[in-house]
């Protein structure tokens, strides 16, 4: 933005007249939220290290469950999803809520598939590794810290869908709340489109892992895999432009606040990571 | 107004459109009073009295579970209440003390005053203000539903260690779910504390009038950033270590379970590393207040400003390093030993900087020996006797002896009660008259203080005898041959003398604000800028922000009033360019959201989970329409009927 310096009545988001500081207030509560939850995850990853360093006899060998290949690949999905999330912020301080909402329905999706993964894997671990909440201090500790992170996560594209829809207000708000209603609905298509489209995608997996055909699955899966195009129908229906909207510049403060949030909450992923996959831990007599 | 201004996040668009248009169910209200004007109040001081009259109530409880304790104490072998409801007693007496008294006596302070003391018109999220107090509230009810349901009170002491907050400890005595409540309740509490400390954090650093800068800042509102700050950063530790109880009890993780590797000590040291800021979280307001009180009624400016403030960081600082101060005979091995040894004993450094600055102050000052004056300088006295006994715990050595003696329950009762409360109390006769527009009688107020003075010291500094002579704490009663009889009986005919005295204060209280004697504005010849607004203060609180020039800001205010009459009408005339003063609406989400808050966790602390799905809805509900309703507003026009150069502009 420095380089605007000239533009006359161009809004400076990073700077608020109206503070003591110049610093939005929503952008000031963010960073101070997350600060706390440093500390938050700071108790949950020193619980984690305590158990990975003193473990129980007979703990289960986490080399022997973890497929660093697949996490990896989810924890690439997820730093990208910040690129997206960034372009997010770019777009609407300039004003362009159409590119804005493509890059949030990127980092949605990315987050999703992110979780995707975690579902997968704890599916996995549980299945195959024998490995659940109780039955290790190990298992306690890996489900409880990236269980915490992944509804860090879950939240975020919970606010993300929300803002997203939030950019279809109307500006002609003048009949009341009906857009709240129409909002509600796009929302509900949201959840709907997701749960019933992961439903679909885990049983094309199955499919194929046991394998059955195409022709099987489609023939076992109609109803579901119709809802998904149905639902994504829905979704494609209720996006097109309304007319102009009552989302702009002035919500910039209001996406970047949540893209503090995103970017941190992948920066704790980055943290988690190596801590809980990477390092292979020398067990203290 | 230029572009800038009218994006400004907190005041956000505006929202002209009338009340009655909006043909929904939850329109925002504009009710002035009544009980929806209170549910759906975002005005700092509506909040604040709300947490004050609610802080008081659990005060009383608090009180009257202490005197249970202390009757059961009165003579040994005594079985006036049973080992079972001791334990409940002492639980829920200091749970209830810290969290549901003082915390929320301080949060009432916090927001009463600091936004007047910063020259705001509001706290920086007025809606996440009223919402915090209605999560204080839900926690405050789900820790106490064990009175009214069969459950049981909570029985785990108020640091619940482990294993006895363990699923195999509850059920053996009277109710399983006790400790379910217990840990849902204090989770919710702590929902309430990071979301209102986030907010006065936001409001002191952004919202202070123009020329207000740091280092200008009112005392208590430099403690009251200070005690956010420790909010924020050492509420997680105790939810993070909540959140594995609960999941220890519910789902069967090992976090604390021996038998499946868990380790107890994690949990002591997850519960002080929030425990020990908490302590500050206590007094620091405690300090902000007597450093409002002593200047004021010394007739000079407090002594060494910066020292105050600077200590006042150092103490926050220190206060993350010596949690396991409250750990040494857990065999933490001789380094960690000494390492928070030396570190407890650095705290008392900036402790006594501040003490020799309040005493700086007095000296050679004009003191005015009003009662708030009575209760400060009893802080002062009594603080002190308490920074010395948690000097001596310092020591390891010594304190291997005291802990978990009678000895640690005088020093922390010291600087609880001696320290906290006096400060509150104080804080309560010296705001006052600002609130109700009326004052204490000074001879009502002294005979409060002489009356819990003399009963609190009664009570325990007998303590500290008992705790040398080997009394644990924590005992539900002893034999008559141990020598602990006298003291014992010394300090309950203490607790029943401050009994009175908390009573009397109350009924002074209740009395002052039907028939006290009415005063104007600035009754004390204060020197901070909540004193100079009409009482009670209007909801736009300024008429005109006030723009500051010193420190002591009403203070600099009198002594130059040409100047500053004629910056208010440049000012006033500019608010009416803009269209006058932008207030935010009320609204019911606050409410609701925290509603939902209750009703979830309530059922799943009874393990009612469809009631608990519901109970999330409602909060999702809540926040969804909440984001969506935007800030609304309305706006005023104080100054305009004046005639003078503010209405000619417009
Ligand atoms: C009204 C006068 C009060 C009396 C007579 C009183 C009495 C007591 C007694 C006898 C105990 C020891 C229970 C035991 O361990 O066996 C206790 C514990 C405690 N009190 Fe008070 N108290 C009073 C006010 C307060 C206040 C105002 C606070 C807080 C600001 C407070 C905070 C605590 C705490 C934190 C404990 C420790 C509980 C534990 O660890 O077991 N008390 N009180
Ligand atoms: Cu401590």
């Amino acid at each position: 933005m420095s380089s605007h310096a000239a533009t006359a009545g161009h809004i400076d988001h990073h700077h608020d007249a109206t503070t003591s500081t110049g610093i939005p207030n929503k952008k000031l509560f963010m960073w101070a939220f997350l600060a706390s939850d440093c500390m938050f995850f700071g108790s949950l990853i020193a619980t984690h290290l305590i158990y990975r360093l003193h473990p129980p006899a007979g703990s289960p060998d986490p080399r022997d469950l973890f497929s660093i290949e697949l996490t990896s690949g989810s924890t690439f999905i997820l730093l990208m999803s910040s690129l997206l999330m960034a372009l997010a912020v770019n777009a609407i301080q300039k004003g362009n809520v159409a590119t804005t909402r493509k890059m949030l329905l990127g980092t949605i999706i990315f987050g999703l598939i992110f979780l995707g993964g975690q579902v997968y894997e704890f599916n996995h671990f549980v299945k195959v590794g024998g490995l659940t909440l109780s039955n290790s201090v190990f298992g306690s500790t890996f489900y409880t810290l990236t269980g915490t992170h992944g509804t860090h996560v879950a939240i975020g594209v919970l606010w993300l869908v929300l803002m997203y829809i939030r950019t279809f207000k109307p500006t002609d708000d003048s009949n009341g709340q009906g857009w709240i209603a129409k909002g509600a609905l796009h929302f509900l298509a949201f959840a709907g489109a997701v749960v019933v489209g992961m439903y679909t995608l885990l049983a094309l997996v199955h499919a194929y892992e046991e394998g059955h055909g195409l022709a099987y699955y489609f023939s076992h899966h109609f109803i579901s895999f119709g809802g998904t195009i149905a639902l994504i129908g829905a979704l494609i229906w209720f996006a097109r432009s309304p007319g102009p909207v009552d989302f702009g510049e002035a919500n910039a403060i209001d996406v970047e606040s949540m893209g503090l949030y995103w970017h941190f909450v992948d920066i704790v992923w980055i943290v988690i990571f190596p801590v809980v996959y990477l390092l292979e831990y020398i067990v203290l007599p | 107004m230029d572009q800038s201004l009218t994006k400004s996040d907190f005041i956000g668009h505006d929202d002209h459109a009338p009340a009655a248009k909006r043909s929904w169910m939850f329109a925002r209200p504009d009710h002035k009073t009544g009980i929806v004007s209170w549910l759906t109040t975002v005005d700092h001081k509506r909040i604040g009295f709300l947490y004050g009259i609610t802080a008081l109530f659990f005060f009383l409880v608090g009180g009257a579970e202490a005197l249970m304790i202390r009757t059961q104490l009165a003579v040994p072998n005594n079985t006036f209440i049973s080992a079972q409801t001791y334990n409940e007693m002492f639980t829920m007496h200091a749970t209830t003390m810290i969290f549901l008294a003082v915390m929320p006596l301080s949060a009432a302070f916090f927001n009463y005053i600091m936004p007047l003391q910063i020259g705001a018109r509001d706290v920086a999220f007025p809606r996440l203000n009223g919402f915090a107090f209605w999560v204080f509230l839900a926690g405050a009810i789900i820790l106490n539903v064990g009175f009214f349901h069969k459950a049981g009170l909570p029985d785990v002491g108020w640091f619940g260690y482990a294993p006895m907050t363990a699923k195999a400890f509850s059920s053996e005595f009277v109710g399983d779910n006790s400790t379910d409540l217990w840990v849902m309740g204090l989770q919710v509490l702590g929902v309430s504390s990071v979301v209102g400390s986030l907010n006065f954090l936001v409001t002191i650093i952004n919202m202070r009038a123009p020329g207000l800068t740091m280092m200008r800042l009112p005392v208590f509102t430099w403690m009251t950033l200070f005690t956010a700050f420790l909010i924020v950063l050492s509420f997680p530790a105790i939810t993070i270590a909540l959140v594995e109880v609960m999941m220890d009890r519910n789902f069967g993780t090992n976090f604390f379970e021996v038998s499946g590797g868990g380790l107890p000590i994690l949990w002591q040291h997850l519960f002080w590393v929030f425990g020990h800021p908490e302590v500050y979280i206590l007094i620091l307001p405690a300090m902000g207040i007597i450093s409002e009180i002593l200047p004021c009624f010394s007739r000079k400016p407090l002594f060494g400003y910066p020292i105050v403030v600077f200590s006042g960081a150092v103490i926050g600082f220190l206060g993350f390093g010596v949690w396991s101060h409250h750990m040494f005979t857990t065999g933490m091995g001789t380094v960690a030993t000494a390492a928070f040894s030396m570190a407890t004993m650095t705290i008392a450094v900036p402790t006594g900087v501040k003490i020799f600055n309040w005493i700086g102050t007095l000296w050679k000052g004009h003191l005015m020996m009003r009662t708030p004056m009575m209760f400060a300088l009893g802080f002062v006295w009594m603080f002190m006797t308490g920074g010395m006994s948690g000097i001596m715990h310092s020591a390891a050595p010594a304190d291997a002896q005291q802990q978990d003696s009678y000895f640690i329950v005088a020093h922390f009762h010291y600087v609880l009660i001696g320290g906290s409360i006096f400060a509150l109390l104080a804080g309560i006769h010296y705001w006052f008259p600002l609130m109700f527009g009326r004052k204490v009688s000074e001879k009502a107020g002294k005979w409060s203080f002489w009356i819990i003075f003399v009963g609190f010291n009664l009570t325990f500094f007998p303590m500290h005898f008992l705790g040398l002579n080997g009394m644990p704490r924590r005992t539900f009663t002893y034999d008559g041959n141990m020598g602990w009889t006298s003291a014992n009986q010394l300090a309950t005919l203490g607790s029943y003398i401050l009994g009175i005295g908390i009573a009397y204060y109350f009924i002074v209280m209740i009395y002052t604000y039907f028939k006290g004697e009415k005063v104007g504005r600035d009754p004390w010849d204060g020197r901070t800028l909540e004193w100079s607004i009409p009482n009670p203060p209007p909801a736009h609180n300024f008429d005109v922000t006030p723009t500051v020039h010193a420190r002591d800001a009403f203070w600099y205010e009198k002594t130059h009033q040409a100047e500053i009459a004629a910056e208010k009408a440049k000012k006033a005339a500019e608010d009416e360019a803009h269209g006058g003063i932008h207030m935010p609406s009320n609204s019911w989400f606050p409410f609701i959201t925290a509603a939902g808050m209750l009703i979830g966790s309530l059922c799943f602390a009874f393990h009612y989970i469809p009631g608990a799905i519901v109970g999330l809805g409602i909060t999702f509900f809540g926040a969804w329409m909440w984001s969506v309703e935007g800030p609304g507003g309305y706006h005023l026009h104080p100054t305009k009927s004046d005639g003078d150069a503010s209405s000619a502009s417009h």
